[in-house]
């Protein structure tokens, strides 16, 4: 590979990582927030799509409407699944919580196969087409839009956390459930909240990939592959999240520029096993401590 | 009589970031006898009793087991060398019967090969049934037990809980048996009961035994020696009447006589 | 309701099947498994076929992780692997009785291999390992022409013993049942081993099992080796039973599956295992014979089985994990309890 190409796809690789720090995020704010990893966002980011793409091109609703229309339903999606599927397994060990996200998951990747069917569809143009042309390199518009889309977003979220009286709360709820409630906290609010987010932030992530690609239920598939940048990132740290999300995005587009388009489908998961067999904690995650 | 002690504790430092759990701790446990570590909460009982099982490693000392250095060694080793120990918090395995629970003290002893025993067959049966026909005979009867034996652990009161960890502890043939908060929670007739059978254990088997406790009426009755523990320190050791009167320890537990204590000094 | 229920031996209290009611109900159960063939429509035997191998996979998944409490979720890729070296070994005319462990074999080795990391990380984290691994391997299995025929896949020959050809269902049946209770039967003496006990310690408390003299690792990676085992030989068998294979049998979905199966059954139980993998294998059957009485009404509703065959799973996994945690064999249990006690309510 000559080294204008590596550079090109090293770029296209950093904007992607952009989507994969995103979607990461979703994880790492369930696990920050009730432990447990959520088996089932793959299938929030097909929910969030499918109703945008709902909205706007069988309902005729202009574009924000749409947007909005696709948030307000995952919202409720995952309102409902905090007080149906998640609140009934408080308490229980991590291993049920991940199975129960699990068969959620396949129970809404059924349900939308079933409403809207398994063919491909097109999602309305939500990020500019035009590639960029810098010098001799190009990159996809959508690529590079995406990143900073899920940079704006994710830069939200951290202030959020950061400065926002809810926010600390829900931080201060993850981190001591018990003393966050002797201080006043509603903690099962909070934990409601992370769930909406989660699924927002899905749905946001989701709606970007099936514009860049197309909208099938094979979407929800996607997600698996971000579990390297959490791994790799930290369960629990967006910083580090978003670090490894350009460090994956970067090895997988510079893997299939060396071995082809089929790399995309074993570099995330070679990356998954070194991290773990190395440093299961990531970068930037806590380490678990047991009291004995 | 001036044996060689059976376990030995040496200059033992640990420390978990800047919090020291252990300062320069050292302690003999003589063979035959009940030696117990007591001080106030927090002092690090549990951190060393933990150092000798082998599940947290001192930044320096060493610890020696019937003339063996085990600093190095791994916590299941150390326990098929003789070390057998309780928890604080009651350890067992909840998806299991009491039986069970006590059948794996003696796990370290059993060896038959993986196609045998999925075939019940030779080796592995025999060594099934005398494993049982030991535990009913040594251990079940002997800590009365025997009604409760195929109940599921989850469904006992705290008392027997604690007595059938002691259970599984004795299955293992320990050299050395190491009790955390043995009676902790207990109610007077409960407490009584275990400081018999711990007695018995030491009278009848030869047993050595070394424990935690708070309860100072059964420490004092029932041990041979008393090794004291404030702030990570060994701060008095001695027989139970020297320990008593001892003014550190009496400082450590009701403070100073002017009012100011310990940590206050310390600070 | 029982009574009268005295032991009079410890050997008899710790044997398998201890009361003259218990024995007539497993010889009774023994006969219609032999009979069955002739009892029932092809169909049916197709389907008890399909649930014998579930319930061999589904019996080494509970292994590793309904009684040792090490997640997996590359159980179906360890089939494949199994089912890739027997259908090798076949076609070089290895007979099926040598095949079968061999594959059951080759699953182990790469079941120690994807169970390493499990002596430093363990819950999710391992979880995600074992996915890793699953989609590593089937990777392999698509891209590995030479071996595994890739995206095409492989044919088998039929099983064979001493010039008896198998190539029928109710032919494949008895091998299938005979290795099926073998099985079970040898994990269930298992667990009345001290290997058996180990892996349940690990599960609940695995520091406390170090204190015990339990070798952690060793007894991890003897979980993954005897489960991805089990998983090899009923690969294997699916082999021989469905005779062309490709790599779209091993996917993650089936992996799901199978922890379905042990979750809906009942984790940590052998009886659970049989009950989760036969329920699991039957409903599927019962969607389809609902969705073609409703193509009466709604002719489209064939296109539906597939997507609503998820939605059931998903939503039974959901059901059992929030309802009955223990699963059918804890209903199972509750059934029992009722007429041993009859007419005391407790």
């Amino acid at each position: 590979m000559d080294w204008l190409s590596f550079i090109e796809f090293s770029l296209i690789g950093i904007f992607s990582g952009g989507l994969l720090s995103l979607v990461a995020l979703g994880f790492v704010l369930i696990y920050k927030g009730t432990r447990a990893i959520n088996f089932a966002m793959g299938e929030f980011m097909m929910l969030g799509a499918y109703l945008i793409y709902t909205a706007h091109s069988w309902l005729g609703l202009p574009l924000w409407l749409a947007v909005a229309f696709g948030l307000a339903g995952i919202c409720l999606t995952a309102l409902l699944v905090e007080r149906l599927v998640l609140r009934p397994l408080a308490g229980q060990p991590v291993v049920s919580v991940l199975m129960v996200t699990i068969g959620l998951g396949a129970f809404l990747h059924g349900a939308v196969d079933a409403i809207w069917g398994g063919r491909n569809l097109e999602m309305p143009q939500m990020l500019p087409r035009k590639p960029l042309l810098w010098g001799d390199l190009l990159i996809p518009g959508p690529i590079f839009w995406s990143f900073w889309v899920a940079l704006a977003v994710i830069a939200a979220l951290s202030l959020y956390f950061r400065f926002s009286r809810t926010g600390i709360a829900m931080r201060a709820a993850a981190s001591d459930p018990i003393t966050a409630y002797a201080l006043g906290i509603d903690v099962r609010r909070t934990q409601q909240l992370t769930w909406v987010f989660a699924g927002c932030v899905g749905a946001v992530a989701g709606t970007i990939v099936a514009s860049i690609s197309s909208l099938s239920p094979a979407l929800s598939a996607t997600a698996l592959g971000v579990l390297a940048v959490v791994i790799l990132g930290g369960l629990d740290s967006i910083l580090g999240v978003i670090i490894a999300g350009l460090v994956v995005g970067w090895l997988e587009s510079i893997a299939v520029g060396f071995f082809g388009g089929k790399a995309r489908d074993l570099v995330p998961y070679l990356v998954v096993l070194a991290i773990l067999m190395v440093r299961p904690y990531g970068l930037l995650g806590t380490r678990d401590i047991e009291r004995l | 009589m001036n044996l060689s002690p059976v376990l030995s504790v040496d200059d033992v430092h640990l420390r978990f970031g800047g919090i020291r759990a252990l300062s320069g701790v050292s302690l003999q446990v003589a063979a035959g006898q009940i030696t117990a570590v007591i001080g106030p909460n927090g002092a690090g009982k549990t951190s060393l009793f933990n150092a000798i099982s082998g599940f947290y490693k001192p930044q320096q000392g060493r610890m020696v087991f019937e003339g063996r250095d085990i600093s190095h060694t791994k916590p299941n080793v150390r326990a098929a060398m003789g070390l057998a120990r309780t928890f604080q918090n009651v350890a067992l395995f909840r998806g299991m019967t009491v039986m069970d629970n006590i059948k794996l003290g003696g796990h370290h002893r059993m060896g038959a090969g993986t196609l045998q025993a999925m075939a019940y067959w030779g080796r592995s049966q025999r060594e099934e049934m005398a494993l049982r026909e030991e535990l009913e005979r040594d251990v079940i009867d002997f800590l009365e037990i025997d009604h409760i034996r195929h109940q599921s652990v989850a469904s006992l009161p705290y008392g027997l809980q604690k007595r059938v960890e002691l259970a599984r502890a004795l299955a293992m043939h320990p050299k050395v048996l190491m009790l955390d908060e043995p009676v902790a929670g207990m109610n007077r007739e409960e407490t009584e009961d275990m400081a018999r059978f711990i007695l018995d254990l030491q009278e009848e088997r030869g047993m050595t035994i070394l424990l935690i406790e708070h309860d100072m009426g059964m420490v004092m009755d029932i041990s041979n020696h008393v090794a004291v523990l404030n702030f990570g320190q060994l701060i008095a050791s001695g027989t139970p009447q020297e320990v008593r009167s001892h003014p550190e320890v009496i400082r450590a537990y009701l403070g100073a006589r002017e009012g100011r204590t310990p940590a206050a000094q310390q600070g | 309701m029982r009574i009268g229920d005295f032991k009079a031996s410890y050997a008899h209290d710790e044997s398998l099947l201890t009361t003259p009611v218990q024995r007539s109900w497993m010889l009774g159960f023994a006969l219609l498994v032999i009979l069955f063939p002739w009892l029932g429509a092809n169909y049916l035997t197709y389907l008890a076929c399909l649930t014998g191998i579930h319930v061999i996979a589904a019996m080494g998944l509970n292994i590793v992780t309904g009684y040792a409490g090490q997640i997996s979720l590359g159980h179906a890729a360890f089939m494949g692997v199994g089912c890739y070296t027997v259908a090798f070994l076949a076609k070089m005319g290895v007979p099926f009785y040598l095949c079968l462990p061999a594959g059951g074999l080759a699953s182990a080795l790469i079941g120690v291999l994807v169970g390493i990391p499990s002596l430093r990380i363990k819950g999710l984290y391992l979880a995600v390992a074992t996915l890793a691994a699953q989609f590593i391997l089937m990777f392999v299995f698509r891209e590995w022409d030479g071996f595994t025929g890739g995206v095409r896949g492989v044919n088998l020959p039929p099983a064979e013993l001493a010039g008896w050809v198998m190539d029928t269902d109710p032919e494949i049946y008895y091998v299938i049942m005979a290795c099926a209770f073998v099985m079970l039967l040898g994990a269930r003496n298992l667990f009345r081993t001290y290997i058996g006990r180990s892996f349940i310690a690990i599960r609940d408390k695995d520091i406390s099992a170090e204190v015990l003299g339990i070798d952690l690792f060793r007894s991890k990676l003897l979980a993954f080796a005897l489960g991805s085992f089990y998983a090899g030989v009923a690969g294997g068998l699916m082999g021989y039973f469905y005779r062309a294979i490709t790599p779209e049998h091993f996917t993650l979905t089936l992996s799901i599956f199978y922890l379905a199966a042990i979750i809906v059954g009942g984790l940590g139980t052998v009886l659970g295992t049989i009950l989760g993998a036969a329920f699991m294998a039957l409903v599927p059957e019962v969607l389809r014979g609902i969705v073609s009485l409703i193509t009466v009404w709604a002719p489209d509703a064939m296109a539906l089985l597939s997507p609503m065959r998820e939605m059931v799973f998903g939503a039974l996994i959901i059901c059992f994990l929030i309802f009955e945690p223990h699963g059918l064999v804890e209903m199972w249990r509750r059934v029992r309890r009722f007429f041993h006690l009859w007419p005391f309510k407790t």
